[in-house]
């Protein structure tokens, strides 16, 4: 395992991270791939979390990765089921036509 | 070049690669199925860290419920992939920035002058138990106060996710509707005919 250095890994995590922000921004579709682009920038964390809780010899990352993992869970759930209703009400989900939303 | 490097590189490389599909198909069901291959090789790449726990519990988690639940709201949803290609101009700007972003944290991580402060770990990691067990150590006293509040949180995300779906839904909930019963009165409903013998009665 310590044939591998650390920076792979926090390369590889970064460069998630970007493939993951650059889904949210240049994406003009709908809001199910922003939700799993959210996904991935949430992996990425996790990578980082568990890679330096690793190479640092401490348990608290891997206990901070849960948490990530259960507040990702939520979020996925919670983000759902609005598109769900906003579904049912309008009959798509483009994302310019949201933006158009008002009280 | 030993063994747990090169799977070190295909783990990446299929994780990468799978990512941008995600990011870049139009297909939604296609989108999330590399999504769950995504998990699939970061479990692989906890396992070659030796977090053998967070691996398996990013499967059921992420694999087991999150990804199935996208792939059911896609497939329910029923989205029409009609292709809307507007000419977005900010396009060449937003990836050049994005370029940018993964160069500098990458210089910083490669090239970075800081060294490692030798500081003692708050929860060191036992080399005779295993991970699973180690975790469950700390998790369960050191920790059992966000421990409640994550279940909190699934609590609380499970009735909010209830309630927005099941707001206005009258085939599977049966309620009483007051309003109604107490302004119903005898003139809108009781009709008294006259019937007259073998004509029948059109109502």
């Amino acid at each position: 395992m310590h044939q591998i250095q650390q920076h792979y890994f926090i390369a590889l995590a970064t460069l998630l991270f970007c493939i993951g922000v650059s889904g949210i921004f240049l994406n003009r579709k709908n809001i199910i791939s922003i939700l799993m682009s959210i996904e991935i920038m949430l992996l990425a964390v996790n990578i980082n979390f568990v890679s330096f809780s690793v190479y640092l010899n401490d348990l608290l990352g891997q206990i901070f990765a849960i948490f990530i993992l259960t507040v990702a869970g939520a979020e996925a759930a919670i983000g759902l089921a609005i598109l769900v209703v906003y579904f049912n009400n309008r009959k798509n989900i483009e994302l310019e036509n949201i933006s158009s939303m008002k009280g | 070049m030993n063994f747990t490097l090169y799977l070190f590189y295909i783990f990446s490389f299929v994780l990468i690669s799978s990512s941008l599909v995600v990011v870049s198909t139009r297909n939604m069901v296609i989108a999330v199925i590399f999504l769950i291959l995504a998990f699939f090789n970061v479990a692989g790449l906890f396992i070659l860290l030796g977090a053998e726990y967070l691996a398996v519990l990013l499967i059921v988690v992420y694999v087991g419920a999150i990804a199935v639940l996208f792939l059911f709201v896609v497939m329910m949803l029923n989205v029409d992939a009609k292709i809307t290609e507007d000419v977005n101009r900010k396009k060449p700007l937003i990836t050049m920035l994005i370029v940018i972003l993964f160069c500098e944290i990458f210089l910083i991580t490669k090239f970075s002058t800081i060294n490692y402060v030798e500081m003692s770990p708050q929860f060191p990691a036992p080399k005779d138990i295993h991970n699973t067990k180690a975790i469950g150590k700390i998790l369960y006293t050191d920790f059992i106060l966000p421990f409640q509040i994550a279940g909190a949180i699934l609590f609380v995300a499970m009735i909010g996710a209830i309630v927005l779906t099941m707001k206005n839904e009258t085939r599977y909930i049966r309620k009483q509707n007051i309003s109604k019963q107490v302004s119903r009165n005898k003139k809108d409903t009781l009709v008294i005919a006259k019937v007259k013998a073998g004509e029948g009665i059109n109502l």
